[in-house]
């Protein structure tokens, strides 16, 4: 008799259990579907000198990383002193993705602030960065030799970022 | 500084959940009446705490005070001050502090209306409910602070979420957390009745308007919801069984079954163990809409916190509440004896059927809505399952219900005779048949079978629902307040169900591509786009569409849709152009910008469209009607006779 109205708690025991389980995956982290895939091609003014073109091919068989950013984005600028110290060290070229910005605005922000980057494309209409599945900036992929993305980061890089998740992934790195 | 004070004030709340938890519970069982007072003290003192302390953040938000985390990472100088102060409850952090401030308000509405229980089982309930604040106040003091501090504080803010800027999501979470929250009171009410081992008509009657007006809330909350989705989202779809819409669906079917379940127990004494049971299970439901939203086990379009320590937070939390509550259902619930019985063909084995099948819908979204996370907690890879799997499913419970609702509402206590209606019914359903024919090969010319057993199941109910009030009013009698709202609720589920048969048949659609000048037809109307300008609002900039509606030549409307980049999170959103009829709606997207001033634009015809709305809110108004009736309020319920079923003249 007493066991038809437990019936209830022991079913939710049982769903506790798979809570408990569901607890320690993570549903976000359904990986980039770019990652292990090649990366977008592109070929966009440069920032710096709009004359000039930067294309993806620049950097075929070279690791890079791409950091997208804006001058609109308040986060890029607390970030842009962290691109610059990793700049400093000199372990791979970061290429600039200037997304959805003004190019003065642009072209003031790299001369006041410094320029961490070996270039910076600008992305006017921000066509490039819906190839890479922009989400919003700050955003930063590590692109390998063989032009594969290796890793993406969401949001503004820190040193932990960079030490824990970027240095571990680049190959022949000098430490 | 009033920061600090906000937050000392919530440290303050969660304390006096304590007393209020201790003394309410300690204080019945040892039968001291100054303990109980304490607790009702308490009470009171908690709801004004947190009152400040949710005043302190609404505060900051006013001030764009960026020195604080929460406030930075959702508002900006720019959002308008009608959104700072919804901001408040934007994210994680500050919904849950007006989850907070709502329990607050229903334990202090608790603590003023009881005459009509006894002390002792009012500071049961009182203790109850002060655990329950407790458990919360410690998971956002512990977890989720929104008073936490950011130094230096930043410069400006990270904006809302676009998504959020929007009118009717500032009234959607708190409509929709007094819902959930409410049913805490049937929760607390069923737990303490299990305490004392006694449950009688009192009780339930004491219960019901708690009940209903939580359902009142869910009711309005829901459809907010999905009124929202309908004309922000960008493609016309009113309810997508999305896990958090289904968190706030599976509460609202169980509470619709407590309702009825309440009322076979207020009448005839029966149901006991099972309305005990559905009051734990709406609670519970509530609770893990809230686990599922906040933990991240699952995924959803609505997600915007998620965090595996706040997870394991809310499951303790949720083990406690909801497995306390069950373990002590297990033990104490044969004790609760029903009185007597009934016959086959009764108002009884109707609103049984009615219950078995509302909870049974919602085992079944339960079922669809958690099996991702088995599927994953199995290894077996990742899913999802989506509307194809809802939309079945839910209709095979949902069909028999609404044809039973037709018959269910005229039949008597104990045994039912149908003789005397049998004919207005039949009439009815007659004239059911005649619309959904008429609506089918002649208005829409496309004949589909489940939409027509669904027009005449909704027709049928629409028209079922009348017969009492007419037949009474002819009758010279005047309708009492529980007929009109029961009726009217009844109404509403019929033009609902009009609405969503005809809606999901004969919506036209047509995905195209237009440049200025040129146009689409859909439905015998003519879409022209005349052009596209930018506009900007106050923080965000637009590209705006001017499209002419036309039929046989002649001007319909002129719709403006917009499709907005809001300038912080750069998120683009789509704000649809809309021409709002009662027989039907005109809705026009943007999409893409495909270059060289074409635009995708998705159009659409939706007939009926609106009666989804009507009639939630019809259900809506009936539930208000219920709660007003004056037998709820008197001091002298106990003393009232119990109602007659009714009986009409042929």
């Amino acid at each position: 008799m007493m066991w038809k109205f437990l019936l209830p708690a022991g079913v939710f025991a049982i769903l506790v259990g798979f809570f408990f389980v569901g607890l320690s995956r993570d549903p976000s982290q359904v990986p980039s579907p770019l990652i292990g895939k090649v990366a977008p091609t592109y070929s966009l003014p440069r920032v710096e000198d709009t004359t000039q073109k930067v294309s993806s091919s620049d950097f075929a068989g070279k690791q890079h990383m791409v950091n997208v950013w804006a001058t609109w984005c308040v986060e890029c600028r607390k970030e842009h002193s962290v691109l610059l110290e990793i700049a400093k060290k000199n372990v791979v070229p970061i290429v600039g993705l200037d997304w959805k910005d003004e190019l003065t605005s642009a072209q003031i922000w790299l001369a006041q602030l410094g320029n961490p980057y070996l270039a910076t494309a600008f992305d006017e209409k921000g066509r490039v960065a819906i190839d890479f599945g922009v989400y919003g900036a700050p955003e930063t992929f590590l692109i390998d030799a063989e032009g594969k993305v290796r890793y993406k980061h969401i949001g503004s890089l820190t040193m932990d970022v960079w030490e824990h998740e970027f240095l571990p992934r680049i190959d022949g790195r000098i430490k | 500084m009033s920061v600090e004070l906000g937050h000392f004030a919530l440290i303050l709340a969660f304390t006096l959940a304590l007393v209020q938890a201790f003394f309410g519970l300690v204080g019945s069982y040892a039968r001291q009446e100054h303990w109980m007072a304490a607790a009702r003290s308490a009470v009171m003192g908690q709801f004004v705490f947190t009152l400040f302390s949710f005043g302190c953040l609404t505060d900051a938000f006013l001030r764009n005070d960026f020195s604080v985390l929460y406030v930075a990472n959702n508002s900006n100088t720019e959002l308008p001050v009608f959104y700072r102060f919804a901001a408040v409850w934007g994210a994680h952090e500050g919904s849950l502090l007006l989850w907070l401030l709502i329990l607050t308000v229903w334990s202090f509405a608790v603590s003023v209306f009881n005459r009509s229980m006894t002390p002792f089982f009012t500071a049961k309930v009182l203790g109850i409910l002060g655990l329950i604040s407790a458990g919360f106040s410690l998971f956002i003091i512990t977890t989720s602070n929104p008073f936490e501090r950011l130094l230096p504080a930043a410069l400006q803010g990270a904006d809302l979420n676009p998504l959020l800027q929007d009118p009717a999501l500032v009234a959607h979470p708190p409509m929709l957390y007094t819902g959930y929250v409410g049913l805490a009171v049937p929760f607390a009410c069923a737990v303490a009745a299990l305490l004392e081992g006694k449950l009688d008509a009192a009780w339930a009657r004491w219960v019901r308007p708690w009940a209903t007006v939580s359902w009142l809330f869910l009711t309005l909350g829901i459809s907010l919801g999905s009124f929202w989705a309908y004309y922000e989202l960008g493609w016309g779809g009113w309810w997508f069984w999305d896990p958090v819409e289904n968190a706030s669906f599976m509460p609202w079917l169980m509470c619709t079954a407590l309702i009825h379940s309440l009322a076979v127990t207020e009448k005839r004494g029966l149901f006991k163990s099972w309305t005990v049971l559905l009051a734990i299970f709406g609670f519970s439901l509530s609770l893990l809409g809230t686990f599922l939203v906040r933990s991240g086990v699952l995924v959803s379009v609505h997600a915007f916190a998620s965090d595996p320590s706040r997870g394991l937070f809310i499951l303790a939390f949720l083990t406690i509440c909801i497995g306390g509550a069950l373990t002590l259902y297990g033990w104490r619930a044969q004790h609760l004896k029903s009185g007597a019985g009934f016959a086959v063909i009764s108002r009884e084995s109707f609103l049984l059927f009615n219950n078995v099948l509302l909870v049974v819908a919602a085992g079944l979204i339960l079922l669809g809505t958690l099996y991702p996370l088995f599927v994953d907690a199995l290894n077996l890879g990742k899913i999802s399952v989506g509307p194809p799997y809802f939309s079945v499913v839910f209709l095979i419970p949902m069909l028999p219900l609404v044809l039973l609702l037709a018959i269910g509402m005229h039949a008597g206590w104990k045994q039912a005779k149908f003789n005397s209606l049998k004919r207005s019914l039949l009439i009815a359903l007659v004239v059911a048949v005649i619309f959904a024919a008429l609506l089918t090969l002649v208005v829409f010319k496309r004949f589909s079978l489940l939409c027509f057993i669904g027009l005449i199941a909704g027709g049928w109910v629409l028209l079922s629902s009348l017969i009492e009030p007419i037949s009474r009013l002819r009758a010279g009698y005047s309708l009492s307040a529980g007929i009109v709202a029961m009726s009217l609720a009844h109404f509403g589920v019929g033009v609902f169900m009009l609405g969503v048969t005809t809606v999901s048949t004969y919506t036209i659609e047509k995905d195209t591509s237009l440049s200025d000048g040129q146009s689409a037809d859909i439905a015998g109307y003519t879409f022209t786009l005349l052009n596209t300008e930018s506009v900007s609002g106050p923080n965000y900039e637009a590209v705006q569409a001017t499209v002419k509606v036309t039929q046989n030549g002649e001007e319909v409307t002129v719709l403006y849709p917009q499709k907005r980049i809001y300038r912080v999170r750069t998120s683009p959103m789509t704000e649809a152009g809309i021409d709002a009829h009662w027989q039907r709606d005109l809705f026009v997207a943007l999409g893409d910008d495909l270059g060289n001033g074409v635009w995708s634009v998705r159009i659409q015809y939706k007939p009926l469209v609106r009666f989804i709305w009507l009639g939630t809110l019809i259900m809506a108004l009936g539930g208000l009607i219920g709660v007003m009736d004056r037998r709820y309020r008197s001091k002298m319920v106990a003393k009232q006779t119990i109602s007659q079923p009714i009986q009409v003249g042929p």
